[in-house]
């Protein structure tokens, strides 16, 4: 059996043979497997050695100090710890926080608790393009209002939010802001020497490290505090505990540091073949691309074929592994809500496709991508009664159908 | 989601794909769902002078389980008198197609589009 092409990178990636060859000198009794926190003997300090490096290696890509990185188990971890952490600690100061519509499920599900809590949240709406207007977060902030959360680039449709403008008026107005950068780093050049953001969430399997993997960026001057979500040993001053996985954050740091060097003609490769692939399209009609084309990561395009459902497309190019805003692709049934809130149709938000270009993605990769699209997209047409009455001239959204 | 051989093979090889001219008198027409839910299926029916069906045909906007229950269900019904079709119950496709229980909605709309074809023709007389 020959395996799909894969061009679903946002979900993740798979770690760099250059990472995974590091990482597993960390393992085993020849190799540093010690406790980085055992500091009275070779094989703790070995550790310790391997993650320092690390440290500084994450640190170097994102332009911060090595004592501004906490461990995590992963991107959602960082953003519960960032946002729980902010409001548990800071609620004497307020307890209002704004945030995005279209941001992950680990800020909304976590804003969602604290509103269980008693904390009251305003979730924005974006624009039509994914983007947030800055008059829109100013309108919404209060003198209660501790932290503004928002993600740098969205892992549906790749928009990247202008976030030095959102956390000048964030600083302005004394309010802690908070980034969701699990799918900008080693995409966009990130400075947080200069940047005005206080709090910013990583993760490693984006960007060719390993999985269960990820680090927080708290700001030390001035300094920025957190109450300990998950406590014990008192690790990564007293912010995270749990012992260090030396092996994973060997593996995170030497992806970031990959990522340093490669970043630059990395983006203008993708960005081809996002191009390639994205012309490979025109010409078909009723295509609408969802998201800011301009203000986007090189590698994504999410785009809709409209009249086409989205997961019976993907089965019908399943020789290309990608993912839908379909809600057959989810257990709810309900489709895309970010999508949704860019104000899409329901039926466009069912009919789009995400595509995900990566390191290890090829000419001929896209190539074939677009011939399968073009047939199937065709094929699935003919067998769409919504394209007959699109040709025939009728408005859908007047048809009264039958909902079930 | 991993699919079922027999909904691959349907989903890969759509039987009686196609349209009947909803006007006639012996055709029967059911259109059930909605773009908004993600499907929508089209299933028409021919009688003949004996009152069984001689021709069905389907589109469907859906995903993979959807267009598989309007394919099996057009196989289904030819030959069929319009009680026996209408007999048909969704439960019957969601097991033969072996639908997983997120996907079992789709049979349902099959059912609901052949009631309606049923009813659509039965208006007609």
């Amino acid at each position: 059996m020959t395996t799909p092409i894969y061009m679903d990178y946002s979900a993740t990636t798979p770690v760099d043979k250059r990472v995974a060859d590091k990482m597993m000198q960390y393992l085993t009794m020849d190799g540093d497997f010690g406790n980085p926190a055992s500091n009275s003997h070779y094989y703790g300090w070995q550790a310790d050695e391997a993650v320092k490096k690390a440290r500084q290696q994450v640190a170097d890509l994102i332009g911060a100090d090595a004592k501004e990185i906490v461990w995590t188990s992963g991107a959602t971890e960082s953003n519960n710890l960032a946002i729980k952490g902010i409001a548990h600690f800071y609620h004497k100061k307020g307890k209002h926080i704004i945030t995005l519509k279209t941001e992950h499920k680990a800020v909304l599900d976590t804003c969602r608790q604290l509103e269980r809590e008693g904390y009251e949240v305003t979730y924005l709406d974006p624009m039509s393009n994914g983007l947030l207007d800055i008059n829109v977060l100013k309108a919404a902030m209060r003198d209660d209002t501790i932290l503004v959360s928002i993600m740098h680039v969205n892992n549906e449709i790749g928009v990247i939010q202008d976030i030095e403008a959102i956390g000048n008026l964030c600083r302005e107005h004394k309010i802690f802001f908070h980034v969701d950068a699990a799918q900008s780093a080693g995409k966009v050049a990130i400075n947080l020497a200069e940047l005005p953001v206080d709090l910013m969430s990583f993760s490693a399997h984006k960007i060719y490290g390993p999985k269960g993997m990820g680090a927080l960026y708290v700001q030390r001057k001035p300094r920025v505090r957190l109450e300990a979500q998950m406590h014990g040993g008192g690790h990564e001053r007293g912010m995270r505990s749990g012992t260090l996985a030396t092996h994973q954050i060997v593996g995170m740091g030497e992806a970031f540091a990959i990522a340093n060097e490669q970043m630059d003609e990395e983006n203008i490769r993708i960005r081809a073949l996002r191009d390639r692939l994205l012309a490979g399209f025109d010409g078909m009609e009723e295509v609408v691309i969802n998201g800011d084309m301009d203000a986007r990561i090189p590698g994504n395009l999410n785009i809709s074929f409209n009249y086409v459902e989205g997961e019976s497309l993907m089965m019908a190019i399943n020789d290309v592994a990608v993912s839908s805003g379909s809600a057959c692709t989810s257990a709810s049934l309900e489709p895309s809500y970010v999508l949704r809130a860019l104000g899409l149709t329901d039926e466009l938000a069912h009919s789009s496709i995400r595509f995900t270009i990566g390191r290890y993605t090829t000419e001929q990769d896209v190539d074939k991508a677009i011939a399968l699209v073009r047939e199937k997209v065709e094929k699935l047409r003919d067998l769409s009664p919504l394209w007959d009455m699109f040709k025939e001239g009728i408005d859908l959204s007047k048809v009264e159908w039958t909902a079930h | 989601m991993a699919y079922g051989e027999k909904v691959m093979d349907h989903y890969e090889n759509p039987r009686n794909v196609g349209v009947l001219d909803k006007d006639a008198k012996n055709v029967g027409t059911g259109m059930v769902g909605a773009p908004a839910c993600g499907d929508v299926m089209r299933l028409q029916i021919q009688v003949d002078d004996d009152g069984i069906i001689e021709e069905a045909k389907f589109k469907t906007y859906g995903c993979g389980s959807a267009i598989a229950s309007s394919s099996l269900l057009t196989e289904w019904v030819k030959g069929k008198t319009l009680d026996e079709a209408a007999a048909i119950k969704n439960s019957d496709i969601a097991e033969e197609l072996a639908l997983p229980p997120v996907k079992v909605h789709c049979s349902v709309l099959a059912e609901d589009a052949i009631k309606a074809a049923i009813s659509d023709i039965k208006n007609k007389a």
